[in-house]
């Protein structure tokens, strides 16, 4: 078992190699010039060279790429062109706004999703299974931006009942959380339908019945048990596109969140802020994975066995 | 001995019964019957633009008649500008749609060769794509979309560029899933036993047997890309005004929500309705397109 965590975890580091390869090669495509959003529009020509002879601009690619890497084995990730602080600090401060959305947004979607799927499931053709697949499939329609904008129209305009921007209590989070989740609800609901049909049809639920066990129990126990499995796979990836879709919902409801330092990092060409969040957005998306591939090959014991004869 | 002309007609009248075999099975499901109405109504709107409303009109500015409730000679309100928002809608159908076709289309026929290819050799090359491809996954779409849109500026083309990389590891996943169900199969052994080309065999007998799941996914990605490239209008990155589109519609909107509701309403409207029409034909044509589903 152990042998399968390790090599899984050596997996990550070409994974992150490869990405700070692809958003770094991104930005340095991207047009604009870095001294110059340091020094402001009215810097002299000379100050501007100056400073990229400081900063080791005029280095080829390839040499800035590695000296990046080497700092980031450090722990490095540089300063901001923008602030002026270190990067990392700057992230950490952020993360918890992004963190608490995206945990919101996901119980929400795992408890709606996963209570709904099951219902249509057990009652395939019933009209809760109507119900459940038409909610599923008007949540996968919907833009969330739109959906929290008009959230904000109706409970924060309108009615006054919950704040539209900031992040100071619980009570912020629960629009932005309910725009977020509403793509992950969706495929959730839907996946747990499936797979759901697929298991209360198989034997071993059969033998659950006729032992006498009570119904409850067959679908709780029995069927959801081995029906969660794909959905926790859908789930951690879903997490990990939370933590990098809220970017836009982060906006919407100017949520000081990693998102929204994304933007704006964007918006300056602020290189080594943009390499800062996606490093640790992906890494953030890595360990998640990591983790439901480790719990999946202890809920698994087909995994395990495999493992088990090295 | 069988005689070409036969041979030929027998394969049209396969051809045929193939595709009436799954609109017979799809009429079935009344719900896909409306979603594919809708769309027919959208595609319609994408190439009548014109002769609905002229172009003139979306982008005509009437300063007296700001924000202007739905009324008779304005369908759909007036916008900040004084513009009729419902030519706005229809004449930013043609963005909104044509984008998001277009990434599917291009993202599918990418994605759709990398994934052939993976899938059907196996080995080696299939490790060395999906490797590429899981990490590509691990970066969050929305975060390889802006960088790229930022990398090569604003503006329709771009975002197009930008939602067709990030949709394409997605789409080689989904294809070379299907793929695989097809390629362990007798038949392709048999082409093999044959001495066909591998080209000959990916495209005529790997593709047609797995084409079923990939336009189910096509139908339903195209409402995905439209969300999508709206949320790229929406953050100020797509097309520039003013021409119409209803990402940058809504962003535009955002700001007298309280006051002007009716134009935050009709664009966020467009985009559900095709979107929801999308997921309605896709969700009939999985299950008409299911062999297992067959009666």
């Amino acid at each position: 078992m152990s042998r399968y965590v390790i090599k899984r975890i050596l997996i990550c580091i070409p994974t992150l190699l490869v990405i700070t390869f692809i958003i770094f090669s991104i930005m340095e495509l991207t047009p604009g010039d870095a001294t110059r959003s340091i020094l402001g529009q009215d810097a002299t020509e000379e100050s501007m060279q100056e400073l990229a002879l400081q900063m080791g601009l005029d280095k080829p690619f390839i040499v800035r790429y590695g000296n990046y890497i080497i700092d980031l084995v450090h722990g490095e990730m540089g300063v901001s062109y923008r602030s002026d602080q270190p990067v990392f600090g700057e992230i950490v401060n952020r993360f918890p706004t992004t963190l608490k959305l995206a945990v919101g947004s996901m119980l929400i979607a795992i408890i709606i999703g996963v209570l709904l799927g099951v219902l249509a499931a057990v009652k395939q053709y019933s009209v809760m299974d109507f119900f459940g697949t038409a909610f599923a499939m008007l949540l996968a329609s919907v833009p969330y931006f739109w959906l929290g904008l008009m959230l904000i129209l109706l409970f924060a305009l309108k009615l006054g009942l919950l704040p539209s921007m900031g992040n100071s209590t619980w009570v912020h989070f629960i629009l932005p959380s309910i725009t977020v989740c509403v793509g992950t609800t969706a495929s959730i609901l839907r996946l747990t339908r499936t797979t759901m049909l697929e298991t209360i049809r198989q034997d071993y639920i059969r033998t659950a019945r006729s032992k006498g066990q009570n119904e409850r129990k067959v679908i709780f126990k029995h069927a959801l048990k081995n029906a969660l499995l794909p959905v926790l796979t859908v789930a951690g990836i879903e997490f990990g596109n939370l933590l990098g879709g809220a970017v836009v919902v982060e906006s919407v409801f100017s949520l000081n969140g990693v998102g929204c330092l994304l933007l704006d990092a964007i918006k300056f060409k602020d290189t080594p802020l943009v390499m800062g969040c996606a490093i640790f957005l992906a890494f953030f998306f890595m360990l998640i994975m990591l983790a439901v591939d480790i719990l999946y090959a202890y809920i698994d014991p087909r995994i395990k066995a495999r493992y088990q004869k090295m | 001995m069988i005689n070409p002309a036969s041979s030929a007609s027998v394969r049209r009248y396969k051809k045929k019964s193939r595709l009436k075999e799954t609109w017979r099975r799809m009429k079935k499901n009344k719900l896909s019957l409306i979603g594919l109405a809708v769309f027919s109504v959208f595609v319609l709107v994408l190439i009548f633009a014109d002769v609905i409303v002229p172009y003139e009109v979306a982008l005509k500015q009437d300063m007296a008649n700001r924000f202007a409730s739905p009324s008779w000679t304005h369908l759909l309100g007036t916008d900040l500008y004084g513009r009729d928002i419902f030519a706005r809608i229809i004449h930013g159908t043609r963005n909104s749609l044509t984008l998001g076709i277009a990434a599917v289309v291009v993202g599918m026929t990418l994605g759709g060769t990398l994934a052939a290819v993976a899938g059907y050799y196996g080995g080696k090359i299939d490790m060395v794509i999906m490797r590429i491809t899981d990490t590509i996954f691990c970066i969050p779409f929305m975060l390889l979309g802006l960088s790229i849109v930022a990398a090569l500026g604003p503006g329709l083309r771009n975002i197009l560029i930008a939602i067709t990389i990030t949709a394409i590891p997605n789409y080689v996943r989904i294809i070379r899933s299907a793929i695989l169900t097809v390629v362990g199969q007798d038949f392709i052994e048999a082409g093999r036993a044959c001495g066909a080309r591998n080209r000959f065999i990916i495209l005529r007998h790997v593709l047609p047997n797995a084409i079923g799941p990939i336009i189910v996914q096509a139908t339903m990605q195209v409402g995905t890309m439209i969300i999508y490239s709206t949320a790229f209008s929406y953050l100020g990155l797509g097309i520039q005004p003013p021409a119409p589109e209803w990402g940058s519609m809504l962003a535009e909107a955002k700001n007298y929500m309280l006051s002007a509701p009716h134009m935050i309403i009709a664009p966020g409207m467009a985009i559900v309705l095709v979107a929801l029409s999308l997921n309605l034909m896709g969700d009939g044509l999985r299950d008409a397109l299911d062999p297992k589903l067959k009666d």
